[in-house]
């Protein structure tokens, strides 16, 4: 009973403050705080005002981009770690692959800004901060999310099933594309989804790496509310955790659902 | 068997299937010691042996998951030891049958009929054909979860054979299932063998179904194979301890060579009360150390002593297992010993039913008493 009681506390801890900002997304009054009536002209202003438009554009855009390549990329590493049990620093390139999991965020981001400066001295490339930049930082961090839940479907997976497919004259290629991928889809998907989410709502990374011609969603949020907190933030920020929340419960459903 | 009833003893013919001191070393495990094997077209062969003893690793390099450390291995004269596993004319039913499970069971069929790149309608022909010999027709579109553990092992097979390889290989192709189905199934399978003409290899650490399936069998233990033969050789006349005591029970007696002449050798065993005289024709010298190996089925148990020419021992019954159709007797020789002697139960009402502690004459043929020398 106890144990309940807590768990309805901790629950309420976490998620009290989110419910309630997104019923003050729904008010009339131009105080935050203090409730004026049903109303939805927040979101009628925010569809109106283009620097969060654009904002929102540019993250559905770094997410999908760098979602994608996350999940190539980290598929790859997890096909490699799984599939390819002995070669030369295996430890060492597993143990890479899943460092930025705990690497503290800030450091991530300071130490990709400070790459992306000397590239651009030495080779002039990136161009300054911009969409590139955040896309290559976004990528980097989330393939390591990637390779984590795939790998775990690959080791579920029965490996004499693609030994059966070479054994009926499949060529390697052929067994990746006809047996593996279909295989580990629903592990894709689930990946994808959680670098999109990753990506999307990022915060500390974009702000070393996004500049003052691309800003994603979060950066332009971040700046509104220390100008003070508005109810069009309520609505913007209730739409964010829609979004994400909804492709958190396609990627948890694909990840625990079919085997 | 349809084919030559025994190529292997005939040295013209030529072996489809060649192991050429073949060894496998993982790290610094030897899975696979120094293996020189010759199977021939059409043969039921089985590689019998406990789990690790490196029969499953043998059958991995002829499928062409694993290369060998050493040796070759040729089929049908080519040498394959360095050709990958979608180019080998072998297919190989696995243990697990991995069946594709996005697959349907003829699609699952097709698979290997599309890499080879034929026609469909070819494709289509050849998967009818299959699933009905393996009378699974009426199940072509279904996916394998919807199938039992037997129709999955029908498939496997299936697909297998659709490749019409030179070389089926199955691993532990019974192992899933239920005894029942096991027994049905085995000779299913020879059946299908037979009808098809496929070299079938099999591995298994199951001896009766071995026996039952196998036109030879090779016991290997620690990565060696130990001793090729068909079932009766194996059982009959194993060649070491290890064969007669791994295949079937066993009872062994240790002892020296007292005597040697053309009518055999006579061993002394101090557990036994008297000589054993032994049809072995190799004439040991005196002393030579040696194991007389003697089944269990071949040892006559009874009340009265036996006739002149036979061996025996005395004992008393120490215990009787009933197992319905036989019966085995533990019996405990005057020195102590223990001997196991099984009998069929012909008539349930015996007039003279042995008992427990029952003073009982163990006896047998010395055609019967083998000497086994490794």
């Amino acid at each position: 009973m106890i144990l309940y009681v807590l768990l309805a506390f901790a629950y309420a801890f976490l998620y009290i403050p989110i419910v309630v900002m997104m019923v003050f997304s729904f008010n009339a009054s131009k105080l935050v705080t203090v409730w004026g009536g049903f109303s939805t002209k927040w979101y009628a202003e925010l569809l109106t005002n283009e620097k969060v438009l654009d904002a929102a554009w540019l993250s559905l855009k770094v997410a999908v981009v760098s979602a994608t390549i996350a999940t190539v990329l980290g598929t790859l590493a997890a096909v490699v770690l799984v599939r390819f049990r002995r070669f030369h620093g295996r430890t060492l390139f597993a143990g890479m692959v899943t460092a930025p999991l705990v690497m503290p965020e800030v450091i991530v981001g300071l130490a990709l800004l400070l790459l992306f400066v000397a590239m651009e001295q030495a080779i002039g490339w990136p161009a300054g901060r911009s969409m590139t930049t955040i896309v290559v930082a976004h990528g980097t961090f989330s393939l390591s999310f990637v390779t984590v839940v795939v790998r775990s479907r690959l080791d579920r997976m029965d490996a004499s099933l693609e030994e059966a497919a070479m054994d009926l004259g499949a060529r390697p290629l052929r067994v990746f594309l006809s047996i593996t991928l279909p295989l580990i889809a629903p592990a894709l998907l689930a990946g994808w989804l959680l670098a999109f989410t990753l990506s999307i709502d990022d915060v500390v990374i974009s702000s070393f790496v996004s500049g003052p011609g691309a800003s994603p969603l979060p950066i332009v949020i971040f700046s509104k509310v220390r100008l003070g907190i508005s109810p069009d933030i309520n609505a913007l920020a209730t739409i964010v955790v829609a979004l994400v929340g909804v492709a958190m419960a396609i990627a948890g459903r694909v990840a625990l659902g079919r085997r | 068997m349809t084919v030559a009833p025994a190529p292997w003893t005939d040295p013209a013919s030529v072996p489809l299937i060649r192991f050429d001191g073949v060894s496998k070393r993982f790290g610094d495990v030897v899975a696979v010691d120094r293996v020189d094997l010759a199977i021939h077209k059409g043969e039921f062969f089985s590689l019998l042996g406990a789990s690790g003893c490196g029969k499953t690793t043998l059958l991995r390099m002829l499928a062409g998951f694993e290369a060998p450390s050493d040796g070759r291995i040729l089929i049908d004269g080519a040498d394959v030891t360095a050709v990958p596993p979608y180019e080998r004319p072998v297919n190989m039913m696995f243990q697990s049958y991995a069946l594709f499970p996005h697959m349907t069971v003829a699609g699952n069929i097709a698979f290997g009929l599309k890499q080879d790149g034929l026609a469909r309608p070819v494709i289509a022909a050849k998967v009818k054909a299959v699933l009905d010999l393996v009378q699974m027709g009426k199940f072509a579109d279904r996916k394998p979860h919807q199938l039992s553990g037997g129709q999955r092992q029908r498939v496997a097979l299936a697909r297998c054979l659709a490749k019409e390889p030179k070389v089926l290989l199955l691993d532990e192709p019974l192992g899933a299932l239920d005894k029942k189905l096991r027994q049905q199934t085995q000779l299913e399978l020879v059946n299908i063998q037979d009808r098809v003409g496929v070299t079938f290899v099999m591995v298994t650490h199951d001896q009766e179904e071995a026996m039952t399936m196998s036109s030879r069998i090779g016991v290997m233990n620690a990565g060696r194979i130990q001793q090729v033969g068909t079932p009766v050789e194996i059982y009959e006349y194993p060649q070491s301890r290890y064969v007669a005591d791994f295949i079937g029970a066993a009872n062994m007696f240790e002892g020296t060579v007292s005597s040697a002449s053309s009518a055999g050798v006579v061993v002394a065993c101090p557990e036994l009360a008297h000589d054993l005289t032994t049809a072995h024709a190799d004439p040991l010298a005196g002393g030579h150390p040696v194991t007389v190996m003697v089944r269990p089925e071949k040892m006559s148990i009874g009340r009265d002593a036996p006739a002149d020419g036979f061996n025996w021992a005395r004992g008393t019954v120490a215990d009787i297992a009933y197992l319905g159709d036989v019966s085995i007797y533990h019996v405990r020789l005057d020195s102590g010993r223990k001997v196991e002697a099984l009998q069929a139960n012909l008539r349930h009402t015996e007039r003279h039913k042995l008992t427990w502690d029952d003073p009982v004459f163990l006896s047998w043929h010395p055609a019967d008493a083998l000497v086994l020398t490794r």
